[in-house]
């Protein structure tokens, strides 16, 4: 019987939308009691006193790349699990898109006896819709899903024969699947570097209209329709795409949509002399396009905020800007990037959280993202004034290819919790 | 003196006092070139590596002459069969190269932004022999000369860029340049080959050619990169003559006395008609050829004046 008292502290609700004092009691690894009185008594428990910082539920961040199995050198399991908790992400779910792609009940199950091992963070696996990524012929989503795939995606690679997607997304209904889509037109964005525009010209290089973001959702909205698939879009990143997600909710469309926290922060003119640490995919947008989609999440138009990670090795980043890979770690770094929305005045914590925790939590059906009684004490603590310039080398991630080395970023995590148990910050 | 750059990378971080000075020099190179004077002293115990990822003849054969003209050591290595077939990075290649002690480093690459990558792990001065689609300074400044020689200044005039835009490097770096210079410019293309964004550029921007050709002192067509495009920007070359292919007919719409530049090699019959390129009343094609040389014999003395400061007096063995 393990009881932990969190007292004096900023307490940040995203259900009741709330960012107030209080207390809150752990026991057994669950959330025991919520206190609105900040230093309530202790009675049997250890005292945690939080001094007047944040403490809100754990991040969920769905997408995250382990480059397990096949490319353990650019991230694990054990340094992914470490940077997730030193970032204040408690839940990982993990993207197929590894070689070989998790398609399979077998390397489903490799991939969670490796990170039972070895993270200290929760680990959900998601398996690839279709086998090998490739677009011909769906996985066996209903093994999948009983092995513990939380969602089936091809990642980036667009499914472009419909028929073949049109089945998958009605077998995955029949089984109440979730499906995540990356929303591209493929052809359109085939090559493509950045986005276009003066950009892009003036750098001379190949670039996609961002129109093709919204070709491909507006398909993908039509199969939703014909199919009544449960979807979520991984990446929402343009102001065009707005008013047809919009529109499908309304319509009653069971499809929900998540932006990466770089496009949240960042814009096109960041790559200046191509630095290839700012390659991503999508690439990144305007300013206009960025200031649209923020707008987006403070509204819950958008749901979800993710990191994105995905770790590359110096060697596939030091290449001319066409030739080099796509991509940045987020794990350590999506909360003090997040937190420039919340500087800048543009989203508040509890919704900030919302979009972090709570929302990827329902996604799943999870327990966490939330602060109430009978959760898992899934918990962090944070200080979201502290400021610290990044040194990339300082990461735990093994792939150190985030675009915010050198940035000054405020907010520090000063404990993380899973189920109860401390797993990152200061004893 | 006033060109301090260590590299010649590009037109877009280029002074315009920093231009002019290089052109003056130019100027005073392809006179002497004219007159057969040598100078084998400027660069006498400099190597140059003239490193082409990229075909050329043209380009690459003006960089040797240039280097060969001022007393430089040349070599060239066509890296299309080289290291690259064998796995190795852009940046291992320009390490080995960089232990070999170069002095200047030509180099032409496919990709935009190879050429500045490349710069940054090396010594010694690096011109930028054309990036992908992004810059190709040495052919802007070479359209430069030719313009202020042929029409005695290089400023305010009006000057139409015609054709492949989209795919075209002499195109940016000449738009940057003239822009510095404070001309005005006129981009002729259709839509598929205009690149986005254009008119934010502060050019003017034309599908028409004959309207975009109205009363300009300069007529600069481009050349129709067919091995650079990978679908169809044009329905064909004989629609694209028709609408985009200088001719007579459509010279007459510019001043009585403007002249045709293009950067080589021609399309004839595409994008220019073969009298027009001929005609040595208007065309200075041949003109820009020869001032190829002379810019790029200036621009060489320029950095290894800059590179001599920079590495200091030179111990001479006895």
């Amino acid at each position: 019987m393990t009881a932990t008292l969190f007292t004096n502290a900023r307490l940040i609700d995203p259900v009741a939308l709330t960012d107030g004092e209080g207390a809150i009691l752990v026991r057994d690894g669950k959330i025991a009691e919520i206190f609105e009185d900040a230093n309530p008594a202790a009675s049997d428990a250890t005292v945690i006193d939080c001094q007047g910082l944040c403490l809100a539920p754990g991040i969920i961040d769905i997408g995250v790349k382990v480059s397990e199995p096949g490319e353990r050198h650019k991230e694990s399991f054990r340094s992914a699990g470490r940077a997730a908790a030193a970032g204040g992400v408690t839940t990982i779910v993990t993207r197929p898109d590894t070689l070989p792609a998790i398609d399979t009940p077998e390397t489903l199950e490799f991939v969670e006896r490796r990170a039972q091992a070895d993270a200290p963070v929760h680990v959900l696996p998601m398996a690839a819709l279709t086998k090998g990524r490739q677009g011909r012929e769906m996985t066996e989503i209903g093994f999948l899903q009983d092995a513990g795939a939380v969602a089936f995606t091809d990642c980036d690679s667009v499914v472009t024969n419909t028929k073949v997607y049109a089945r998958a997304l009605t077998y995955a209904r029949s089984l109440d699947a979730l499906v995540i889509g990356h929303v591209q037109e493929p052809l359109l964005s085939d090559g493509a570097a950045v986005t276009s525009g003066k950009f892009a010209s003036l750098r001379g290089l190949p670039a996609v209209s961002p129109m093709a973001e919204r070709m491909g959702l507006d398909r993908d909205i039509s199969l939703l329709e014909m199919t009544g698939a449960r979807y979520h879009v991984d990446q929402i990143t343009t102001a065009r795409a707005l008013p047809a997600l919009e529109r499908a909710k309304r319509n009653g469309l069971r499809i929900t949509a998540g932006v990466g926290v770089h496009h949240l922060t960042l814009n096109e003119l960041d790559v200046a002399d191509y630095r290839t640490f700012f390659k991503l995919k999508p690439p990144l947008r305007s300013e206009e396009d960025r200031l649209a989609v923020v707008q987006a999440v403070a509204e819950g138009l958008i749901d979800i905020i993710c990191s994105m990670h995905t770790p590359q090795d110096e060697e596939s980043k030091r290449l001319p800007f066409e030739e080099a890979a796509s991509g940045a770690v987020g794990l350590e770094t999506l909360l003090p990037a997040a937190l420039r929305l919340y500087h800048a005045e543009m989203i508040d914590l509890p919704r900030l959280f919302r979009a972090l925790a709570l929302n990827p939590a329902r996604l799943l059906g999870l327990g966490g993202g939330r602060l109430s009684e009978g959760a898992p004490a899934d918990l962090i603590l944070f200080d979201p004034d502290a400021p610290f310039q990044l040194d990339r080398t300082s990461l735990l991630s093994k792939s150190k290819n985030t675009p915010f080395d050198g940035a000054r970023l405020q907010g520090k995590v000063i404990g993380t919790w899973v189920d109860g148990a401390k797993v990152w910050g200061a004893k | 003196m006033t060109f301090r750059a260590r590299h010649l990378l590009g037109i877009e971080h280029l002074h315009p006092t920093e231009i002019t000075a290089l052109l003056d020099l130019a100027d005073s190179y392809a006179d002497h070139n004219r007159k057969g004077i040598a100078h084998r002293d400027v660069l006498s115990g400099m190597t140059q590596i003239n490193m082409f990822f990229e075909n050329s003849t043209r380009t690459q054969a003006s960089f040797e002459l240039a280097g060969k003209r001022l007393g430089a050591d040349v070599m060239n290595m066509g890296m299309q069969a080289s290291s690259i077939k064998k796995g190795e990075t852009l940046i291992d290649t320009a390490l080995t190269l960089n232990a070999m002690r170069p002095d200047l480093l030509v180099v032409r690459h496919p990709h935009s932004g190879a050429v500045d990558l490349l710069s940054q792990k090396v010594n010694c001065a690096v011109l930028n022999a054309g990036d992908g689609k992004h810059e190709h300074p040495t052919q802007a400044l070479l359209d430069a000369l030719t313009i202020r020689r042929a029409k005695g200044r290089l400023h305010r005039l009006s000057i139409a860029i015609c054709g492949d835009i989209a795919h075209s490097r002499v195109a940016r770096s000449n738009i940057m340049l003239l822009g510095k210079m404070e001309n005005r410019i006129r981009l002729i293309a259709p839509a598929t080959l205009m690149p986005s964004g254009m008119d934010e550029f502060g050019v003017e921007v034309f599908e028409n050619m004959e309207e975009g050709l109205k009363d300009v002192d300069v007529v600069m067509m481009l050349r129709l990169q067919k091995e650079r495009m990978d679908g169809g920007f044009i329905p064909s070359e004989r629609e694209y003559f028709h609408r985009y292919g200088l001719n007579a007919e459509k010279l007459a719409h510019a001043k009585e006395d403007a002249i045709v530049m293009h950067p080589g090699p021609m399309n004839r019959g595409v994008e220019i008609d073969g009298t027009i390129a001929d005609d040595i009343n208007r065309s200075v094609i041949q003109e820009q050829v020869e001032m190829g040389v002379a810019v790029r014999m200036a621009a060489m003395d320029l950095l290894a004046r800059n590179l001599r400061q920079a590495r200091g007096p030179k111990e001479v063995m006895v």
